[in-house]
Order: structure tokens, then sequence, then C-alpha cells
């Protein structure tokens, strides 16, 4: 196969929030930059966002970004590492300000500031009470802000490559990064874009489970390059189940719907929240709300003929606020569950939402091995792990990561591009051929494994062993089933042999990708034998010794998944701020 | 629940080997959770892994799976296949290029949007906070901020059809007029100039597909009123 080269000071690949607030950074600062996204930009995972985005803007309440970094160690359950969460929640304000200033459509306060709402974790004065840190564009703050972002990248005249798919990372001998192979859809034909420094900000891979909230295109295609390229990968085990979505079709409602004043109800009409969480109630952290519906469900107290799920009530609210404050809300829940918000409540199950883990990185969003720095590969948003989310994410937290480290990133790169010398490294052939012969496996393939089949038994294996709850068995059974998946995966087929378009490819090579981040989930899940955040073990209860089944003698880690022989490691959590004291070991109540 | 069949007729076309494109007649049978017309579109492409077409966010945010639908452009993501009539007819976005079966070529619409320079142009400093403003001003941006750029409007415009090159389309009309809404922005007498033309603007003749077919529900006539209104009140 003929592939072209092309070259740049930086590569990109993603185009959603975290890759565009780098390519502002890198665009504007004159380097030569390309940005490679299988979507056209707008049409990024961020734009699905609803809620908010966190900043401890204070302009409605006293607020303090020493709050919010409390909150966020705290949702962490102390498994984000420190001085990334001090360093994210200190730029929040400034990140926010300036997305205002590319022109985001913030909702303002009567003084004409921005609006800011409550959000699940979010309290003011080291976890008393909600405040209200949350800065909205109605319920379609995602949509606004990836908006905002492209329309900034078109003025700094980025260069994009739409629909061009990312196949595999570049890497020299010495490991250094060398650039990504990409496909353009339209043609079939492949590209070497060779660059100084490449960034990964490709987002999440919420379609390894049946039930998400997630676009189809949440494939984890930086976290399967990155894997393939042996990078390890960090705390896969933790996932967000998102409490909040329509039953049956999965689509997200934003917990900013809880922040108006929205109630979780079982079957008897009961606010059963206060008796999980008596403080935050329907404001608690997205795992304990999660766990909370599901174990109403278990005991019976589930709704509607099913049993399967409870109901988000919003009748109690002024028809008018709905309209104003979540007007998206209302047109999904008539669109996908049938039911009008304002006159009868919205059935709903947690649903898969979010990647903790991710590729392993600094905040500066270096990518680190080994205890160093892979010279010239970087990583932002969802397909990172900084790790500022640990193991569990707060709400609105996921914005935030996108615009602090897709422009610590920028910065960084910025840097390192400056201090290398202008000639680029060769690209070893073998590399490319690596990557190439997986287009000429699916070209030449007869017969093989169904996509759609394989896919669907991969994701309902995941639901089935590694979901909200998790059970010793069903984990170890989970891991046997993946693997042998995964040898279904390495011999699927396909009948559309077209070069134009040929989404029938684009699906197998995505699937090559999803492989890897469910065997890296299920796998170092099957490991942690302890209960935190958002993975929960019937073998780790809660007992005196061990509150809510964390183990920090033994499990206040990291972990590290390698491809290679499916191996494990693991590092210790950054419990040192950058600045302030350390926010002590507690156990997590709401 | 049984399941139901349900029959389609769609516009199929492989450059890489039909010679010409063609309508397929496809019967598919659903299951009772199958509500929208990308839930089926998903079976079909199950069945037959060349159908091509393009989707992701499967909630009408991202835009990506608009098409003709019985003679209508919307998404299929929103389309409740029950609403419809049978065969169910899809085709592609009417007056594009066509790449493949229902993908279409979208050069034309974009380069139309960035026309009109969509982005907030403000060149006074930037103060060290947010730049204010009040929550009556915040308000002139909805109906505008909202789209999508699915180009269910522009495609279905005949205006468009004809001058693709030449009028900006009421998806880019919209976003022109949501940045000359926008407080923040100092441009608007730039705005009005690159669109003060014969054909950039003044090829609206109010035919209204616009609005019919907007899954967003907004109204990019009304903003193109507005921005005629404008014109003339700068020209007396």
């Amino acid at each position: 196969m003929k592939v072209a080269k092309r070259t740049f000071d930086a590569v990109i690949v993603g185009a959603g929030g975290a890759g565009m607030r780098a390519a502002v950074q890198l665009a504007e600062s004159g380097l030569k930059t390309a940005v490679i996204s299988k979507v056209f930009p707008t049409r990024s995972h961020t734009v699905a966002a609803q809620g908010g985005v966190s900043a401890s803007l204070g302009n409605s309440e006293p607020d303090h970004w020493h709050w919010h970094m409390y909150d966020t160690v705290k949702g962490s359950d102390w498994l984000g590492d420190q001085d990334a969460i001090e360093f994210m929640c200190r730029a929040a304000p400034q990140v926010v300000v300036e997305l205002e200033h590319y022109g985001m459509p913030f909702d303002r306060t009567d003084e004409g500031k921005i609006y800011q709402r409550p959000f699940g974790g979010h309290m003011s004065n080291f976890g008393e009470k909600p405040v209200r840190r949350a800065c909205a564009a109605a319920d379609r703050t995602g949509h606004a802000m990836l908006h905002a972002l492209y329309q900034r990248n078109v003025r700094a005249n980025t260069q994009f490559f739409v629909e061009w798919l990312a196949l595999d990372l570049l890497r020299a001998a010495d490991g250094r990064v060398l650039g990504v192979i990409a496909m353009e859809m339209e043609t079939g034909e492949v590209t070497v874009f060779q660059a100084k420094a490449t960034l990964f900000a490709t987002g999440g891979a919420g379609r390894i489970y049946y039930s998400s909230t997630n676009a189809f295109i949440n494939t984890g295609d930086g976290v399967g390059m990155a894997a393939r390229a042996g990078i390890p990968l960090e705390d896969m085990e933790f996932w967000q189940f998102h409490p909040t979505g329509v039953a049956g079709a999965g689509v997200l409602i934003t917990e900013g719907v809880r922040g108006e004043g929205g109630i979780l109800r079982n079957a008897g009409g009961e606010r059963f929240m206060e008796r999980y969480a008596p403080n935050a109630k329907d404001l608690a952290s997205r795992d304990v709300v999660s766990r909370a519906m599901v174990t109403e469900i278990n005991e019976g107290r589930g709704c509607g003929t099913g049993k399967d799920h409870v109901l988000l009530d919003i009748t109690h609210l002024d028809a008018d606020v709905i309209n104003k404050r979540l007007p998206g809300i209302r047109e999904i829940s008539i669109q996908f569950a049938g039911v009008d918000p304002i006159k009868a409540p919205i059935p709903v199950v947690p649903t898969c939402h979010y990647q903790m883990g991710g590729i392993p990185t600094n905040y500066r969003g270096e990518v680190v091995v080994g205890g160093e720095a892979v010279a010239g590969f970087y990583a932002a948003g969802e397909c990172a792990c900084a790790s500022v989310h640990g193991a569990n994410r707060l709400g609105t937290n996921s914005l935030l990561d996108l615009l602090v480290f897709g422009k610590s990133s920028g910065e960084s790169m910025i840097e390192y591009i400056k201090a290398q010398p202008a000639a680029l490294q060769d690209i070893p052939q073998s590399e490319i051929d690596k990557s190439l012969a997986r287009i000429d496996r699916l070209d030449n393939q007869k017969g093989g494994a169904d996509v759609h089949e394989t896919r669907l038994a991969m994701q309902r294996t995941m639901q089935n062993h590694a979901g909200v709850f998790r059970f010793k068995d069903m984990l170890a059974q989970g891991v046997d089933k993946i693997l042998e998946i995964e040898k279904q995966v390495q011999q699927t087929g396909i009948k559309d042999k077209s070069k134009v378009w040929n989404t029938a490819r684009t699906e197998a090579l995505e699937l090559e990708n999803l492989i890897e981040v469910a065997k890296a989930t299920i796998i170092s899940a099957n490991a942690r034998t302890e209960s935190r955040g958002a993975h929960v073990r019937d073998d780790a209860p809660d007992t005196p010794e061990h509150p809510n089944g964390r183990d920090d003698a033994n499990w206040l880690k990291h972990t590290l998944w390698y491809r290679d022989g499916n191996r494990l490691e693991y590092k210790p959590v950054n419990l040192k701020p950058l600045s302030v004291e350390t926010i002590a070991l507690k156990t997590r109540a709401y | 629940m049984a399941t139901r069949t349900v029959q389609f007729k769609i516009y199929r076309y492989d450059p890489d080997k039909d010679a010409a494109p063609y309508m397929q007649d496809l019967t598919v049978e659903l299951d009772p959770s199958d509500r929208k017309l990308l839930d089926a579109l998903v079976r079909i492409k199950a069945m037959d892994d060349s159908m091509s077409y393009r989707r992701s966010c499967r909630e009408g945010v991202c835009g990506s799976d608009a098409m003709n639908i019985n003679g209508k452009n919307g998404l299929a993501c929103l389309t409740d296949i029950d609403s419809l009539a049978q065969p169910i007819t899809l085709r592609p976005l009417p007056g594009l290029p066509v790449i493949r079966d229902l993908i279409v070529d979208m050069t034309q619409f974009f380069k139309q949007y960035h026309s009109i320079k969509p982005y907030v142009v403000n060149n006074s400093p930037a103060p060290e906070k947010e730049r204010l403003q009040t929550p009556d001003e915040r308000e002139e941006l909805n109906g505008l901020y909202e789209c999508i750029l699915c180009a269910c409007c522009s495609t279905s415009c005949p205006s468009f059809w004809w001058n693709p090159d030449k009028f900006v389309g009421p998806a880019g009309l919209l976003a022109a007029y949501r940045f000359i809404a926008d407080t923040r922005d100092e441009a608007t007498n730039e705005r009005l100039d690159n669109l003060e033309d014969p054909y950039r603007l003044f090829r609206c003749h109010t035919i209204m597909n616009c609005v019919d077919v907007c899954p967003k529900h907004l109204n990019p006539t009304k903003a193109i009123g507005k921005i005629k209104e404008l014109m003339l009140s700068r020209t007396v």
C-alpha cells in the first residue's frame, strides 16, 4: 500500500474539548499543528455534556478552589493525585473565564456574571453543604463549549483533518513518539503524520458496555493505540455509572436536574437518597447514588412493570424553570422516555458513562511511564489519567479536565517542540508495516467473526461481569470470557471491501481498540480486591476495620495494566499537593 | 412482545463498484425496543455491513445522521419509526454531492458556515473576569446558539440548491445572526458588509423549509429577517 507522509510540529488526535483546547494553544503560538478527527469537530462527544463545568468563581455564594480540591479528592476516594487535583482546581476559574472570552454563551446571573448551579459532591467549606459551582449554558454546556472551542480554532486557522481515523502510534526504537498513522475515511488512503509532539485527546470508551450514555464513536481509539504501542493503562477498573440514564435508551439526563431540585423516588414514592446520604441526599457523589438506586431495585422497590428502574421527579418545579434551565432534558425525556417531565417523572437507571482511568500522565499532560516522561507523547481529557478523578469523578469535573489539561498539554508541547532540533527523526518502516498489516488482514480475511456479534458479546460480558456492583466469581469468569472474545476480535471479517467510506472497516478497527479497554478493565478489576469509589466488590464489604470496604494499607495505589502478557504493576498515589497540606485519608460519607 | 417487520427503500451507491446509484428494497425485523429510525439502520447494518451512513451521539446533539426521510430532511436518531409511512424511503441530503449511500460531501455547507466568521470578534482588552451580559442580553442568543450543523435546513432550501456557492444558506445565516446578536461581539458592521450582496443574504425568499425541518426547532428565517432589518435600518 502506498503511504503518503506529512510533517508537522504537533499532531493532535481527537477534536473534542481537550484536543481543541490544546489546538487553540498550539495554533495561536504559530506552530504548525494538525488536528485529526474521525468526525467533524462539533460532532465529538463533548457535545453531549449537559450540566456544567466546575470552577470556584463564587458568583452566587462564597467558594474557594481549596474547597473544590477537597471535594475532588474526597470524590476520588483518595485515589486521585493531589498535585494534579490542586493544579486543576486552582486553574479552573481562569480557563472558564477564557472560554467565556472565546464566546461561550453561559447563562447569566442578574449581575451579568456566569450562572452557576449546584452539582453532586460539590460542597462549600470542606464538605459542609452543596455549593453553586457548576457554570452552565442551560443544559447544553458541552454543546456550547465544543462549538465555542471550534469557533476559536476557526479564528486561529487550525488545520483540521476531518473524518480521518487514526490507526496507530508510531515510536522510535528508543521509545520516543514520532507521530501517528491515519486513514482518510473518504478514500481509504493512509498517511503518516510525522510530528515533534503528538497529543492523544481521543475521549472515552463507554461502548465497551452494553448500556452506555456514550456516543457510537466512543471506542477508546487512543487508549487502544497506546496499549498496542506498549504504554500501560492506569486505573482502568474504575468506570462511572451515571445515576440517570433514560431507562431502556441509555441517553443521559444531567445531574443538573437534581442540581435544580430534582428528586429520585422509588416505587413507594419515597425520596430514598435521604437514607443513603442524609446530608447531600440526591446530590451525593455519582457512585453513591448509583449504588443506592441499584440497591433499591434489587430489594424490590424498583418502578414499572419490570421493577427495573427508579423515577427522577421534577414535577414540583416551576414549568418556567424547566423550560429555561432544562429545555434539552425535557426534549430528551419526551423523545426517549415518552414522558413530559413537567407532568410526570422520568424513568432512569444507572448507565455506563465515564472512564476514570486511561493513559498515565502528569498534570503537564506528559505521558509518564516508569516515572519518566515518554518523549514527544502527551494525552489529555477522558483518554488520559492525570489522575484527577481517581476512583470516582465528580460531575462537571470532566469538562474542567478538558480545559485545564488541554491547555497545559498544549503549553508543555510548545515548550518541548521549541527545544527540539529542526530535523525530524526517521520513522522505522517496521512501525508503519505493523499498522498496514491490520488493514491488509481485514482486506484479505475471508469469513471470520462478525464484527457486530463480537462487539455485542464483549458489551454483554462487560455489563454482566463488571457493572455497578462487582462479584468475585463473576469478575474471574469475566476475565476468561473477555480473553476468549479477544481471539474472535483478532479474526473478524468484513464483507464490505470498498475503499470509499468503509464504515464496516472502521467498526472492525474500532473494535480492536475497544477490546484493549475491555481487557484492561476486567483484569484490573479482578485484581483489585478492595472496594473504592466506583469499584465495589461483594468480597470487600463495609466493616469496622475497612469502612466502605476500602483497604488503604494494601490498595492505596494506582493500577498499571500492560497489554504484553496482561501484566499488572502498581504505583503509589501522590498524596502531596503543590502548595497546600495533604488532604488526609478519611472515610467517605455524604 | 413480538418483533415487527418494516419495509424500506434506501438509496445505495458505492463509487468503488456501482456504475450508478439505485434504490434498494429491504425488509427488516425490528425489536419492540427499536423506536427510532437510527435503531433500524443499526439493524440493517448488522445484516449488511456495507450500508453506509454517519452517526454518533444518537440523541440529536451531534448532527451526524441527517438524511432525507420520506421526502423530508431530519435526524434518524430523533425520528420515530412508527411515525413513518412504509416503505420508509431514505435518501442522502439533497443538493450536496453524494460520497456513498447516505453520506454526502458537506464541504460546501461548512464553507458557507466559515464564510460568516463564526466566532466572537472583540478587540477590546480582555478583562480579568468574564465579560458581563445581562440575562436579557443572553436571552437574545436562545434559538441561535443551539444549532448542531446537521445541514437539514440548508439542504432543504431551494435557494441553496441553486446557489450553494453564493448563498450562505439558513444554517450559516443563523450563525451570522448569533454573533450579531451577541453583545460581546464588536463586528456587527463588518458582518453586515460581509452579507451585503445580491446572493449571500438576499437569496432567501422566505420559503421556510428550513423552519419546517430543523430538528432543534430553530427558526433561521426569523434570524434572516432580523439581519435584513438591520441592513435596512443602517441604509436609511
